[in-house]
């Protein structure tokens, strides 16, 4: 670990303040920073400790959620609006990490971990986003792990978030604010694909913090789960997740569908083909299964990974299904 | 000595030619002792206290941190070592490199000699040529951890890389036959196997795979050491004190006297906490730096500098006759090793004992890579010779139409099938029908994918576990009585979670007739009498043959101290058992002396014996394994393929059980660690660079709580004649089978053949 | 024992670790100090370390000296290291010690104020809810934090009704939730049944558990 500055903001001006010192990064938890930074991989000069920043979460009134940026885990799955309103949020916390890491990890961090490619987490391989034009390892290694959609030659690297797969489902609003003021964006713009640059993950502009992330009144969200399979049965990375909502009508259509994926690529995979496919049509197996086809069509698997084209189709189909209940 | 010396000494195979038998430990009719009963581990208080202190806890005042920078090609030669920066930083005590590192003997490599413990015969950072990817290239030394660290991603290190042995399909194809395993032979041909398997009525012909392993233990490997001018004090976790003792001498030029290594607790083995470079290089950066060194590694570092089970490629073929006997066994195959070691993962050993054949072809060969020296791991060879040829087994009852346990029945050999000795305690068969009725296994349906709740489809399986007996040579024990009527047994024994130091109290206690609470056990330091390698599930038979030779010495010394004014006046040491606090005629009670009374009328605060262990000549006589059945229940999702084991049943014939309650957990450990080895467990190994790429407990992954099942593990107790005790080890015993119970289980449940470990869900979609 | 033995010999002992000069590693003059909000650990102030970089576990370890809290991985990925920060279980590797000024640890030297056994620690040992000992006091640790999530009502991954107000103590809820404490000896029958009995015993829970 490079030798650094550490402070601890008090509010968010303060924390853009000292953001802007040289190689500042703001620190949520430091379940994966600290990681990062030991594994020399991150090497801020500078820690900007955002914790203690906004973490209520609140019921907004026209329904939705506003949830602070350094709201832990525990606390966004614990939460009652969350696990009624929005169980898939819940569902996706819970499946992700430890109870101990949960306690630690913040809603803001979360949104900025980075990926578990085990090219990138070892400095004696070649990684573009470790370290630009380097050339990558994994496409030719061990790329069991790694994405089918959206790669590029650069990087086929994915995202390691759970939380993120079911904020995408759930049309979730990023708030972030920086030296050049407050914006908002939509989760699923906030992750990059990593085209020729990989070492760039998000939009966000430097200094820029993730303050909140709000998720809109959702009626069908509280019909909506998360489903993540894995090589073991607990504490270890997607292989493939699936988070969904579902509403069907009582002529057995599909009233509205969210669907996001996890796994498969560098930012959490909103699913809108598969959508599109499934909106009015039957909610029946075989719609669910066209719908997986319809997302899946551009897959482009790896030496290793082509198991995940078959999986996620299956895990799409399930969790649809289970969601559907009878109406399937 | 050669290799072909050690671990079954020829020696003693010809002394056993001239000796009868000797008479059964006395200790294994005792009733009413400490042995049997389930004793509390001893230093279960300070565990749970956090108080037990790790080779990595202690404190020495001057204290450097070391971490090690890595080399990052297979084989080559270092071109540029630019220390410049890191020797500016903060905190730094030393930078050693090959430059400037003590001239170093290579380590004598474990079974070049009985004493020697050197995982490779490598030496250890003595110039610029570099053997596997991950071979330290430089230690620094600094005040604090963080600074040591830090100091060490400064070094830039160039390299000229050479052409590396990265592929093991490519080395196989120049595989040659190891000049022994582990002391037999790689090649045992028993009539024409080839043409008794073409001829037979049934055939089953598979190949398997099986991939480097790690052990993973959570203890990090970790030494403290400094020296006291030329004495050397070493705090390491380590299985085996006196072999590390003799080789650091051997590589220091100093004579063993002046080493003291203290080992008391280790955080998991497995096989993993041998001599690695890391101690040698903690030891030589505290000679250049005048201060003591804390080498405590990374995990990554674990990953780079001490290696674990290597991969094979098996092959198994059973040749079976209409009656359901085997015609021809053959197990011939291929293992990943290095030309600086010998750990040859002898997965042919099960065939060679296991069942009765009519033709035998058993073959090991080796291919030769430049990767960081394999070693032992938890049942070395049978873990996953076990998976092949069970799974073998498997697919040949299914093929006859037999059930996989009555297939068994019609295999049960008389005498051991390829040495022709007769067995000395053989229960097999016991231990499968025990646990098929207490598992419940004729609910199991034949016909495969035949049960399914909801996605889930269920299967069982079952396979045979088997581990040999082996009793090491070099042990000495030392027992002392006190006045006060207690006693000590000390011998450098090793406690890494096996209960070695409750179950030798407890045998001391019988064996002295005393107490358990009444006996300290002492264990973990070089300074004690010299203990055996804590391996091969030797330790708790090698210890106690040590401390009964003692013992009987000590039983002389006390006649002789007891004179003619005692009660047990005019017998000899043959004629009195040790009892109730003292010793005593077995049948006459008024003829006892207690200890107390005995050394108070000699006047003596203490008496002491000490004596070697004898020759383990039992092994040379008979056939000496433990066996057991496992029995698994898998739930497999038709969605995802993922596995998930529901129940679980050991079921083991070990000789006696000593102590319920730890033998239960060294049995449920080898079963868990089996589960991972059936279902998730992969060093990924890069051939492109011979980069390990998982070098991570968060990719390289164990089995958590919920991957784990209540597992019920029971045993038929009964006593070996020939063994101490009439106990055999059981460390390793328990993750024989179970990759093959588990493989066969998911057979049952989906009709999926896997022969490629781990099962991943990849593999079942 | 080692410190007289150095000074016989005379050699110069470093400086003890909480004294270690930090020059060129110095923070900028902008870090708070710490020295008015100093860790509480196991019930005793203890100032915050000077290297920022210092983890709360190489705290504990190598400046205090309370080594019962173990490094496993140093990676957030084997749970040895759990600690309790304000109730809450946490992995000390994974956390810079100075993110945790003002807060509250308690390591598993500070479980009970008395050094009598903590119920669950009797409960290790009668169930052998360990081998090697190593993974232990993180896996007490841990017990103790997630049966104070169960209490509150926290869900888990294998909770079937999130809606539920009371969690289930059943061996499933448990194993999941100490599925981030790794044990390699494979002692997780004995830990389980350890938790299962404590816990099942105090009467929150076994209200949790009906």
């Amino acid at each position: 670990m490079t030798p650094l500055s550490f402070a601890r903001a008090a509010d968010t001006a303060a924390a853009i303040g000292l953001a802007g010192a040289p190689g500042a990064r703001y620190l949520g938890g430091g379940t994966n920073l600290v990681d990062l930074m030991r594994e020399t991989i991150e090497r801020p000069q500078a820690l900007v400790d955002v914790t203690g920043l906004g973490s209520a979460i609140e019921d907004q009134a026209d329904g939705g959620l506003m949830i602070g940026a350094a709201a832990r885990n525990t606390a966004i799955a614990e939460h009652r609006s969350v696990r009624t309103r929005y169980p898939a949020l819940s569902r996706a916390i819970l499946a992700g990490a430890s109870g101990q890491i949960r306690n630690m990890a913040t809603l803001g961090g979360n949104l900025m971990q980075r990926t578990r490619c085990t090219y990138f987490y070892d400095d004696a391989a070649g990684c573009n986003k470790r370290a630009p034009g380097a050339g990558c390892d994994a496409i030719d290694g061990f790329n069991r792990i790694h994405a089918i959609l959206g790669a590029s030659p650069a990087c086929v690297a994915t995202h390691p978030s759970d939380l993120c797969v079911a904020l995408a489902a759930l049309d979730a609003i990023v708030h972030v604010e920086g030296p050049a003021g407050a914006r908002s964006l939509e989760l699923v713009e906030l992750h990059r694909l990593p085209g020729g640059r990989p070492d760039i993950e998000t939009v966000l502009a430097p200094g820029e913090l993730i303050t909140a992330v709000e998720l809109p009144a959702l009626a069908l969200a509280a019909r909506s789960t998360y489903r993540k399979v894995r090589d073991r049965s607990s504490y270890a990375f997607a292989l493939i997740s699936v988070a969904a909502a579902l509403e069907v009508a009582e002529d057995g259509t599909i009233g509205d569908v969210r669907l996001a994926l996890g796994g498969v690529a560098h930012k959490p995979w909103r699913a809108r083909m598969a959508e599109a496919a499934l909106r009015g049509g039957p909610a029946t197996r075989s719609s669910f299964l066209a719908a997986a086809e319809a997302e899946l069509v551009d897959a482009a698997p790896l030496s290793h990974n082509g198991f995940k084209v078959e999986l996620a189709r299956r895990t799409i189909v399930a969790v649809l299904g289970e969601l559907a209940g009878d109406a399937a | 000595m050669s290799i072909l010396d050690t671990i079954q000494q020829t020696a003693a195979g010809v002394v056993a030619k001239l000796r009868p038998d000797a008479p059964p430990d006395r200790l294994i009719g005792r009733k009413h002792g400490s042995i049997g009963t389930s004793l509390p581990r001893i230093d279960g208080p300070r565990k749970v206290r956090g108080e037990a202190r790790f080779a990595a806890e202690v404190p020495a005042a001057g204290l450097t941190y070391a971490a090690l920078l890595h080399s990052t090609i297979a084989r080559g030669r270092i071109a540029t070592l630019d220390t410049a920066a890191a020797a500016q930083a903060p905190g730094v005590v030393l930078i050693m490199t090959h430059e400037n590192a003590p001239r170093l003997k290579p380590p004598a490599a474990f079974m070049s000699d009985p004493r020697a413990a050197g995982a490779s015969d490598l030496p250890v950072m003595q110039d610029a040529t570099i053997h596997w990817n991950g071979e330290p290239v430089a230690v620094v030394l600094a005040e604090t951890q963080e600074q040591a660290d830090h100091a060490k991603s400064l070094i830039v290190a160039t390299y000229e890389a050479e052409p590396a042995r990265l592929s093991f399909a490519q080395a196989a194809t120049r595989s040659r036959q190891p000049e022994s395993v582990l002391g037999e032979p790689a090649i045992i041909r028993i009539g024409d196997a080839e043409a008794a398997l073409a001829g037979a009525a049934f055939q089953v012909d598979l190949t398997f795979h099986t991939p480097r392993h790690s052990h993973a233990a959570i203890e990090p490997h970790a030494a403290t050491v400094w020296w006291e001018g030329d004495r050397l004090v070493i705090h390491d976790a380590t299985q085996m004190l006196h072999q590390t003792r003799w080789t650091l001498a051997g590589i220091f030029g100093i004579t063993e006297e002046k080493i003291r290594i203290h080992s008391p607790f280790v955080g998991g083995g497995f096989g993993g906490k041998g001599l690695w470079s890391h101690q040698i290089l903690a030891i030589a950066a505290s000679k250049l730096a005048g201060r003591p060194v804390r080498m405590a590694l990374s995990r990554e570092g674990v990953f780079r500098v001490a290696g674990g089970r290597t991969t094979t490629t098996q092959r198994v073929a059973l040749g079976a006759n209409a009656d359901g006997t085997l015609a021809a066994l053959i197990h011939t195959g291929t293992v990943a090793m290095t030309t600086h070691n010998n750990c040859p993962e002898q997965f042919t050993f099960p065939a060679r004992h296991l069942y009765a054949a009519g033709s035998f072809l058993l073959e090991q060969r080796v291919a030769d890579m430049d990767m960081l020296a394999n070693t032992f791991m938890r049942a070395p060879g049978e873990s996953i010779g076990t998976f092949a040829l069970e799974t073998a087994l498997d697919e040949l009852a299914e093929a006859m139409r037999l059930d996989p346990i009555e297939l068994r029945r019609r295999l049960e050999p008389e005498q051991d099938p390829t040495s022709g000795h007769a067995f000395s305690s053989r229960h097999m068969l016991a231990a499968f029908e025990a646990g098929a009725e207490r598992f419940g296994w004729s609910q199991r349906n034949p016909v495969p994918r035949g049960r399914r709740e909801g996605e889930w489809l269920i299967g069982m399986g079952v396979a045979a576990a088997t581990y040999p007996y082996y009793r090491m040579l070099g042990g000495a024990a030392r027992v002392t009585i006190t006045r006060d009527g207690y006693a000590r047994v000390a011998t450098a024994g090793h406690e890494m979670g096996m209960g070695t130091a409750t179950v030798q109290a407890q045998a001391g206690a019988d064996r002295l007739g005393l107490p358990v609470e009444h006996v300290t056990f002492e264990y973990g330091d070089t300074a004690l009498p010299a203990g055996t390698v804590a391996g091969g599930s030797s330790q708790t038979v090698s210890i106690a043959a040590a401390v009964a030779a003692a013992s009987a010495k000590l039983i002389a010394e006390l006649l002789t101290l007891a004179g003619n004014d005692s009660p047990l006046a005019g017998l000899s040491a043959g004629e009195v058992e040790a009892r109730d606090g003292g010793l005593g005629h077995p049948e006459q009670a008024d003829r006892f002396e207690s200890y107390v009374s005995i050394l108070t009328r000699a006047g003596r605060e203490e008496v002491s014996a000490e004596a070697d262990a004898p020759q383990p000549v039992e092994t040379q006589r008979y056939s000496m394994h433990s066996y057991g059945a496992q029995f698994c229940e898998v739930r497999v999702s038709a969605v995802t393929g993922e596995v998930r084991v529901s129940r679980f049943l050991g079921s083991f014939d070990t000789g006696r059980i000593l102590n319920p309650r730890m033998a239960a957990s060294q049995f449920r450990g080898g079963i868990i660690m089996g589960l991972g080895l059936a279902l998730m467990e992969e060093t990924e190994f890069d051939e492109r660079s011979g980069r390990i790429m998982n070098p991570s407990l968060a990719e390289y992954h164990v089995p958590v709580h919920l991957d784990v099942p209540d597992i019920e593990v029971i045993w038929t107790d009964i006593a070996d004649p020939h063994a101490p005790l009439g106990a055999h080890g059981i460390g390793e015993i328990g993750i024989t089978g179970v990759g093959a119970a588990v493989a066969n289980a998911i057979h049952n449940a989906t009709g999926r053949r896997v022969r490629d470990l781990p099962i991943t869900l990849d593999k079942l979609l | 024992m080692l410190v007289g033995g150095l000074a016989r010999l005379g050699l110069r002992a470093g400086p003890s670790p909480r004294d270690v000069p930090q020059n060129g590693a110095t923070p900028p003059a902008a870090v708070p100090k710490g020295v008015d909000m100093p860790i509480t650990i196991n019930g005793q102030a203890v100032p915050i370390p000077v290297d920022v970089r210092t983890s709360l576990l190489d705290l504990l370890r190598e400046q205090l000296h309370l080594s019962g809290t173990k490094k496993g991985c140093n990676q957030g990925a084997c749970g040895a290291c759990t600690v309790l920060v304000d109730g809450e279980r946490i992995l000390s590797c994974l956390a810079l010690a100075a993110q945790y000024e003002g807060r509250s640890v308690v390591s598993i030297e500070g479980l009970t104020p008395d050094g009598e056994l903590h119920p669950l620690q009797r409960a290790f040992i009668n169930h052998d809810g360990y081998q090697c000992g190593y993974c232990t006091p993180g896996q007490i640790c841990s017990a103790i934090g997630m049966a104070d999530e169960l209490r509150r009502g926290v869900p888990s991954a294998v909770t079937a009704d999130l809606a539920a107000t009371t969690m289930a103590l059943t061996g499933d809820e448990l194993r999941e939730r100490m599925s981030g404490n790794l044990c390699r000896c494979g002692a997780h029958n004995g830990i389980v049944a350890a938790i299962a009995e404590t816990f099942a015993r105090t009467p929150a829970m076994a209200e949790a558990a009906e």
